[in-house]
């Protein structure tokens, strides 16, 4: 086998620099969705390229209706109390999170293999609905709602005493709860890992207030250097928790 | 309509790790090469800058530079009698997608398989007699030695500036490294990374036990290095954001890090992104491929002729792109014939969590490879008469993050949320750390891959279905390998501990490691291999199949060191053989 003598480089030439540029290409004479890089080129970008990430922009609610709402702020805080240890999930802004993550990609399931036939599966076999996160937020809260409203009284999940919300979650845990089409487990993972994340993310999607959750663990957050401390066996690290956007008095917020 | 492209040298589907080795390789013969990737175009500045790469959400749980589903899945069941489902979500492993490919935001943990590996049939048999292999462990030899493959690994080594403690350089036992490795031509290019705390309790304890600690092998640099390419890689910086995150310091061996500055200087080389290839076209013969079929972001069909075809998918990719193509016969575990899909195997990762009542660990102080490894267990570096398993893996007290979505080790007894829960986390996140088994899997009669009869891609081919599941072997390994990781635990004096293991079935949905091998095998006969020693598919010589969908079974070890060797054996067997005679380069 010889290497060809007629290169498919120049062959391709001309079409495919503007191609580059353009985002969309052209191979031979066909249009083309695809960019080709050629060596010797210069890199494919262009300026102000960088894959930044997405800040939450107001802190109002998107997806969740106000009982909505209710029903997560009080379900998260039962998740993550406020109490001497620390901040719960009501200050740190974990229903706000959980609010724009469902509006935004995440609620759609975007990305996701979302076709069909559906069928529960087994444990081991992974996530198996068919609703979206937002969809599944939706239903699941639902059902809650009409469960405690056909047996406790008249008052919202909100309005329960702690006890009382407790033992409905844990009954989603264990997945003791009948909702309907939605599987009470799912929905309990979903909301406990959606907490989490709304705790400890970095505060540019609406979590994390003031890095409450990463200064009540003691996690420095985005610092991304700490040659100095690999030496310092047990020492405490001193320095406060930076976020991707730095601090807030870097800002000239704080 | 399906537009048909002028002819290349080589066409390359997928440009991740192995398709820029091939890549830097094949150009260097005045080769054309053309890489198709089916993800977009990725490089340091502007996709994992360190003024958004350390971002936990975006990286870990949205996934922001791994495959998606939408576009490549599986189904999966644990046996033949379930019903295998899609998995919806990626969990378990978390293959990418882009230029750069996996090692993008892999760990770093740079290990070559030992001798035995190789040769795992006959010294087994040898070792132990023809009963210590049950008749459902489908073991077999590779085709190929340690001692052939070990100046490949000494190359990728090289190519990547692994910092590493040699253990046997040249039969010579070196102090500190590990006495059991296979011997190796040189030492590790770079001195090993420094450890933090925990790591050195771990190998503090190992060594009062009169184990044999090192340090990881590590492909996040202890130091500047520049590689036989010309390419410098910067020093690490324990950022604590590796393993699932691409590096924004340039100090994690990658495509980018090691050989794309090189390549994309070369004329005779392109890339061509959002490309994906849906099949590998052969002749009616089915003897000679004739160049592959790809699909651009629109949908638009593209027919790519080339007189070389070298897949370079990631492991399970390869193969079901073999499947779509309808090359080779698709294994079928009741009959057992066929070999496209069998011994697919994966890792088994069980650990020990310890809790310390005095000592501040600082977890967020890490690197993808930082820590102190044991390999008296693995491989067959013990003997293992009347345990009832063959292999083991190594054992590690690795401190690779704090991040602290992620980094949950909780003791005993601790409820799943709540007020105990909160007040447990806190107390124990800086204090905490685990101590892990990287186990072997053998390959099993009915753990293999085949298509779905049900689910579909949204090219309307089938998905590739994976049953597997944990089997005695691993399962008996585990409480071996369980009782020594309690052993070293406790010599470490915490608080408590909590083991942690896995199985008895395998989850499809915990992460464990993106360490998935087999299923379209190398070996020394095409009666139960589906490529050769050179990674050369057997029925159609113009093909080859590069990644860890070659090995046989998968050793205690990541596997990452063992496909790069293999991808560079390979190449090198294409450049000094192939195109002078291009044709079979083992004869069946
Ligand atoms: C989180 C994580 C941690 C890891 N840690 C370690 C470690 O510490 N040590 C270790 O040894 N290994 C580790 N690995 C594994 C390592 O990343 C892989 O072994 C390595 O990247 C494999 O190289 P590859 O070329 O086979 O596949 P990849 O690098 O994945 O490249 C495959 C490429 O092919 C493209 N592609 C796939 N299908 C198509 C198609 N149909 N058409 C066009 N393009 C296609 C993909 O988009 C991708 O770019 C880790 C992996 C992950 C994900
Ligand atoms: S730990 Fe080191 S190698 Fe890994 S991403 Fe951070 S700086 Fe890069």
């Amino acid at each position: 086998m010889k290497p060809k003598k007629v290169s498919r480089r120049e062959f391709l030439a001309a079409s495919a620099t503007a191609a580059a540029a353009a985002g969309a290409g052209a191979i031979g004479t066909t249009p083309a969705f695809s960019r080709d890089v050629h060596g010797g080129d210069k890199d494919p970008w262009l300026p102000h390229q960088a894959d930044a990430p997405h800040p939450l922009q107001a802190p109002d609610y998107k997806f969740f209706t106000p009982e909505e709402a209710a029903f997560i702020e009080a379900a998260t805080e039962r998740l993550i109390p406020d109490d001497a240890v620390g901040p719960g999930a009501k200050a740190c802004g974990v229903a706000l999170f959980i609010d724009h993550q469902l509006a935004g990609a995440y609620g759609r399931a975007q990305g996701w293999y979302m076709q069909g036939p559906w069928s529960k599966g087994e444990e081991t076999q992974g996530y198996q609905s068919r609703l979206t996160p937002s969809a599944l937020y939706r239903a699941a809260i639902k059902a809650i709602e009409d469960h405690v409203a056909s047996s406790h009284s008249a008052t919202p999940f909100a309005g329960l005493a702690p006890d009382e919300q407790d033992a409905i979650i844990s009954d989603l845990e264990k997945g003791k709860l009948d909702l309907g089409g939605v599987d009470a487990k799912t929905f309990f993972k979903m909301l406990w890992l959606n907490t989490k994340e709304g705790m400890f993310s970095d505060p540019i999607y609406g979590g994390n207030k003031d890095m409450a959750g990463w200064k009540m663990l003691g996690f420095p957050g985005a610092r991304y250097n700490y040659l100095d401390w690999v030496d310092r066996h047990g020492q405490r690290y001193d320095q406060p928790p930076v976020g991707i956007r730095g601090r807030p008095e870097w800002n000239g917020e704080g | 309509m399906v537009h048909k492209l002028p002819s290349v040298d080589v066409v390359l589907v997928g440009f991740g790790w192995t398709g820029a080795i091939m890549a830097q390789e094949l150009t260097e013969e005045g080769l054309e090469v053309l890489a198709l990737e089916r993800g977009s175009w990725r490089d340091t500045g502007t996709d994992f800058a360190p003024s958004f790469i350390q971002d936990e959400l975006r990286y870990r749980y949205h996934g922001h530079l791994f495959e998606e589903t939408a576009q490549e899945t599986l189904t999966f069941r644990n046996t033949p009698d379930q019903t295998a489902l899609p998995m919806r979500r990626l969990g378990s492993f978390l293959p990418g997608t882009g230029v750069g490919g996996s090692i993008l935001h892999w760990n770093g943990q740079a290990w070559r398989f030992l001798p035995y590996d190789f040769q795992i049939r006959s010294q087994t048999v040898a070792r132990y007699g023809n009963a210590a292999v049950s008749q459902d462990m489908m073991l077999q030899d590779w085709g190929i030695t340690y001692d052939e493959l070990e100046p490949y690994y000494m190359r990728w080594e090289e190519l990547c500036g692994i910092a590493g403690q040699a253990g046997n350089v040249n039969g010579q036992k070196q102090p500190g490294g590990n006495p059991f490795e296979g011997p190796r031509s040189k030492p590790y290019p770079t001195p090993p990374m420094k450890q933090t705390y925990g790591p050195t309790l771990f190998g503090q304890a190992a060594a009062s036990l009169g184990l044999h600690p090192f340090p990881c092998p590590s492909g996040n640099m202890s130091q500047a290095y520049t590689n036989p390419l010309g390419v410098t890689l910067a020093p690490c910086t324990y950022c604590g954001f590796c393993e699932k995150f691409g590096c924004g310091n340039y100090s994690k061996a990658s495509a980018q890090t090691t050989i794309l500055p090189v390549l994309m200087r070369k004329k005779n080389f392109t890339v061509r992104t959002e490309s994906e290839v849906t099949r590998v076209n052969v002749d009616a013969f089915g003897k000679h491929a004739t160049g592959v079929t790809y699909v651009d972001a629109q949908g638009n069909e593209f027919e790519q002729p080339a007189d070389l075809v070298i897949v370079c998918a990631y492991a399970t990719h390869n193969v079901h792109l073999l499947m779509s193509s309808g090359i080779g016969k698709i294994y079928d575990p009741s009959t057992g014939q066929g070999t496209l899909g069998k011994n697919y195997c994966y890792q088994l990762t069980p650990s020990v969590d310890l809790f310390f009542d005095d000592k501040l660990l600082n977890p967020f102080v890490g690197a993808g490879a930082l820590g102190v490894i044991v390999d008296d267990w693995n491989g067959d570096n013990f003997d293992h008469t009347s345990l009832g398993f063959i292999h083991g893996g190594y054992i590690a007290g690795y401190m690779t993050t704090g991040r602290p979505i992620e980094t949950e080790l909780l003791p005993e007894g601790t409820p799943k949320w709540g007020a105990k829960w909160k007040k447990a986390f806190v107390e124990n996140y800086l204090k905490s750390m685990s101590v892990s088994l990287m186990g072997a899997v053998m390959p099993d009669k009915s753990n293999h891959l085949d298509l779905d009869p049900t689910y579909r891609d949204v090219y309307g081919r089938p998905l590739m279905r994976m049953t597997y599941d944990f089997k005695q072997n691993e399962l008996k390994m585990q409480d071996f390998a369980m009782g020594k990781m309690v052993e070293i635990a406790h010599a470490m004096k915490p608080r408590e501990i909590k083991k942690s293991a896995r199985g008895p079935r395998y989850d499809i949905e915990p992460y464990q490691s993106t360490h998935n091998t087999g299923g379209a095998i190398m070996g020394a006969s095409p009666a139960d291999s589906v490529i050769n020693r050179y990674l050369q598919h057997w029925d159609v010589p113009n093909l080859f199949v590069v990644g860890a969908s070659a090995f046989p079974h998968n050793s205690g070890y990541n596997p990452t060191g063992t496909v790069s060797a293999l991808a560079l054996w390979a190449a090198d067997a294409i450049r000094r053989q192939y195109l002078k005679h291009p044709g079979p380069l083992v004869h069946a």
